[in-house]
């Protein structure tokens, strides 16, 4: 349809559409929250098996996530930045840093997950299903919330890759950056839900 | 029409809420390493709810955004609270 | 261009030419009221299909063992009418059409705030819907688990669960994306000089059902995936005989289907509080009170789910803390009926058939909730839970509330719409038609039900048989009005009188445009009253 025929200057609230972004991320928090519900209540239930099972996962590597993830949510802050100033080379350097942390969370997650693999426990195996419940709750919620959280990088680098197209052929500049805004947003996103996967996957005691 | 109203943070405040962010990551692990039974979720929680506040105030700006939408983003953090909690009244005393 | 040089010549958003053709001039629009009326043509062929098979139960039960269908057939059957109709029909329902017609319309805005969002909102509607179709005819079977898939049997059934589910997770998306359209429509579209408290009722309506379908919609959507790997993997979150808890599972649905109901009476109130002013010609008693009660249901509403499973073996606190909030939502409702009331006192009172569908809705209404009060404290609820008490209780709420408020804002709205009139009188006399089938169908379900007919039963015992003759009977007279009624508003669209703008002498914007209103709604300047209300 042709939306803009009566008005060639071409309407744009970039407030709507951050807003937008806002309540996109509000569903996406409460989309999680039924996992995080899940996950307290089988805690509570099965506290003794969690920590065990919690045992199986490496710190080490849970904690270079988390430092990639906090990383890559400050150079996306900072490509922001550099695009509102007008410095287009640096937001592009900037989010390209955010991608490659964003690649190194998954390579991490990949090699975590494949140990897992290897070892015999993958949702669905001949271990899994002989495992007592607390622990075959505490892995099926580490793969099923783990693997949410990585569709969700997935996701956010798509919107971050698209950005950095934007950035690059001009269509996100200095005074036009609320694509990038958004894109930043949702990223911060997934690091927000780290930062609770992190203690409540890795740290139990 | 409200365009580009949003705040700039400077390099340098990002700088200083990543360092800050760091710390509070090896604070949580060390705590937890320690045994403090049921204190030790508690610390952890706490310590990832403050990390949370960090990164929406400044990494997502929030701290710069309208009163309005501090609140909601308040709201739904409150909502999700107050429906474990009251799912807990549920498993607690079953 | 500048505002002064330029003059637009009215075209009908019915006959405006875009670049697309045919029938991509719908499949594609972006414009609101176009998709608006999409939604209303697949919503209104899902109603029909649900109601016959309503029906088809209807014909089943109007005597004692196998009539027309085996078990598993009827099974099948209500499973596939709750699916339908609350997924397809109900939720959706008045924000989609009706919200997406004329929220933009009633706050002064050209369209909602993403028009493409909200055409991919319709796409995937449709997407959704097709999967929920399937799950109906693939190899498997029809899924039998009632619409609330309620674990465990939902994670043991070899019926097409698996399609069901995901279709309501589809449809449950096309929500989100509904409810984050319209709040960001009112936050930043309201035309300059409408303030929040100068906005009409049905967009207060719409927006507080639009933060529940934004809020609460995540959580069944995540529930279902769990549902789904559960099935797949055999992980035992919900499957007692993996040591898992089927009560965790009806906390979760519950938890997003609750507020659903709320989505379901929310924009219905709203189409209510903007009839009743219209055709009392008075201004709405406790504008505030209504508009603020709205927000009151929704937050409330969010935390009272649990009073659908008093007699699943929740804990014995939690029971009376759920049956407490119970009794605080009820508050808001009760507000907005007195409301209403007191608007029609001393009002000079026209009795065409939208006022008529909305003096309905309030009588069924208040059936349906204060036999929800019944069903809402605990004592009384372990009485009647799952016989064909609750059947009736939210039938009266949902068919009564909803269906009735849908049908009193189609004839509302019609000549709006389309610019021409339907046949008054036809109207009301079908309005009291549908009435008469509605209570004949429903009551009699409230006094088997207390006697202990149990609900999603294909028999019975001989003794319901006089009350389930009455409600077939009533199912017919219903489903005959209904067809009559839909068959008299599509000769309305057709061949009707032409409409003037304002024939019901209504004060809000969308009376103060053509009809029907042209692309952008608004070609001349508006006026912004202090009060949308404002007769006399």
């Amino acid at each position: 349809m042709s939306e803009t025929q009566h008005h060639p200057e071409v309407h744009r609230d970039d407030e709507a559409k951050k807003l937008g972004m806002w309540l996109f991320i509000f569903t996406e928090l409460l989309l999680f929250g039924g996992l995080f519900l899940v996950y307290s209540i089988f805690r509570a239930e099965y506290p003794t098996s969690f920590r065990e099972s919690s045992l199986e996962l490496s710190v080490t590597i849970g904690a270079i996530n988390t430092i990639a993830l906090l990383f890559s949510s400050m150079t996306v802050a900072m490509a922001l930045t550099a695009m509102q100033k007008g410095n287009k080379k640096l937001a592009m350097q900037l989010i390209g840093v955010t991608l490659l942390m964003a690649f190194v969370f998954l390579v991490n997650k990949y090699f975590e997950w494949g140990h897992k693999f290897e070892m015999g426990l993958y949702p669905g195996s001949e271990l899994m299903k002989h495992l007592d419940r607390g622990h075959l709750l505490y892995f099926s919620l580490y793969f099923f919330m783990t693997g949410l959280h990585a569709l969700h990088i997935i996701i956010g680098m798509v919107l971050l890759f698209i950005s950095l197209f934007k950035v690059k052929s001009g269509n996100v500049h200095s005074q036009n950056y609320s694509f990038l805004e958004n894109g930043a947003l949702y990223w911060h996103l997934v690091d927000l839900i780290w930062i609770f996967l992190f203690p409540l996957m890795y740290l139990i005691s | 029409m409200a365009n580009n109203t949003s705040h700039t943070t400077e390099y340098k405040v990002l700088g200083r809420i990543l360092v800050l962010l760091m710390f509070m990551t090896f604070l949580t692990i060390s705590v937890t390493s320690f045994n403090l039974g049921a204190f030790s979720v508690t610390v952890a929680l706490l310590i990832a709810c403050f990390k949370a506040f960090m990164v929406l105030s400044y990494f997502m700006h929030l701290k710069y955004e309208s009163l309005l939408l501090r609140i909601l983003v308040g709201m739904v953090f409150v909502l999700f609270a107050v429906i474990v909690l009251i799912t807990f009244i549920d498993y607690a005393y079953r | 261009m500048s505002k002064a040089t330029e003059k637009i010549e009215y075209v009908s958003y019915l006959d405006h030419q875009s670049k697309y053709k045919g029938i991509f001039a719908w499949i594609f629009a972006t414009d609101h009221k176009r998709i608006g009326l999409l939604y209303m043509y697949a919503i209104a062929a899902f109603f029909v299909i649900g109601a016959f098979l309503g029906l088809a139960m209807r014909i089943e039960l109007i005597a004692p063992g196998e009539t027309i269908m085996k078990p598993q057939t009827y099974n099948g059957i209500f499973t596939v009418h709750g699916i339908i109709m609350i997924f397809m029909v109900v939720i959706p329902g008045l924000s989609a059409v009706f919200g997406n017609f004329f929220l933009p319309i009633l706050i002064g805005a050209k369209d909602v705030a993403f028009p493409k969002l909200n055409r991919f909102s319709w796409w995937i509607f449709m997407v959704g819907s097709a999967m929920a179709v399937a799950s109906q005819l693939l190899k498997s079977g029809p899924p039998d688990t009632g619409w609330t898939f309620y674990a465990p049997y939902s994670t043991t059934t070899g019926t097409n669960v698996i399609m069901a589910t995901t279709a309501a997770f589809v449809l449950g998306f096309s929500s989100i994306l509904t409810g984050l359209n319209f709040i960001v429509t009112i936050h930043q579209m309201r035309a300059p000089g409408m303030k929040f408290f100068n906005m009409p009722l049905f967009p207060w309506a719409i927006y507080a059902t639009a933060w529940i379908q934004l809020l609460a919609t995540p959580i069944i959507g995540i529930t279902l995936v769990m549902l789904i790997a559960e099935r797949l993997f055999g992980i035992g979150f919900f499957d007692p005989a993996l040591g898992g808890d089927p009560l965790l599972y009806q906390h979760l649905f519950w938890i997003y289907s609750h507020p659903a109901v709320y989505v379901m009476i929310l924009p219905a109130m709203g189409v209510i509080s903007e009839i009743i002013p219209t055709f009392c010609q008075r201004k709405i008693y406790g504008y505030k009170a209504i508009a603020l009660s709205s927000l009151a249901i929704a937050g409330v509403g969010f935390l009272v789910w649990g009073h659908h499973m008093y007699t699943s073996g929740m804990s014995e606190n939690a029971r009376w803390f759920f049956s407490l909030l119970t009794f605080i939502v009820a508050v808001p409702s009760a507000i907005k009926v007195f409301n209403w009331l007191a608007t029609m006192y001393k009002g000079s009172i026209d009795m065409q058939p939208p006022f008529l569908y909305a003096l309905e809705f309030i009588f069924l209404f208040i059936i349906g909730g204060t036999t929800g009060l019944i069903l809402g404290s605990v004592a009384t609820d372990v009485q009647v839970h799952d016989t064909s008490f609750v059947v009736a209780h939210f039938h009266y709420i949902i068919f009564g509330g909803m269906g009735f408020a849908f049908f009193a804002a189609i004839h509302y709205w019609l000549p709006k719409m389309y610019g021409r009139m339907y046949n008054l009188k036809r109207a009301k006399i079908l309005s009291v038609v549908i009435f008469v089938g509605f209570n004949l169908l429903y009551f009699p379900q409230f006094i088997i039900g207390i006697q202990g007919m149990p609900r999603r039963y294909y028999d019975y015992l001989p003794q319901f048989q006089w009350a389930q003759v009455i409600s077939t009977i009533g199912g017919f007279i219903l489903v005959a009005g209904l067809l009559a009624m839909i068959s008299n508003l599509i000769m309305g669209v057709r061949k009707g009188e032409i409409a003037p703008a304002n024939p019901w002498q209504g004060s809000t914007l969308e009376w103060q445009i053509p009809s029907p209103p042209s692309l952008e709604n608004f070609d001349e300047e508006i006026e912004i009253k202090e009060n949308p209300y404002d007769y006399k």
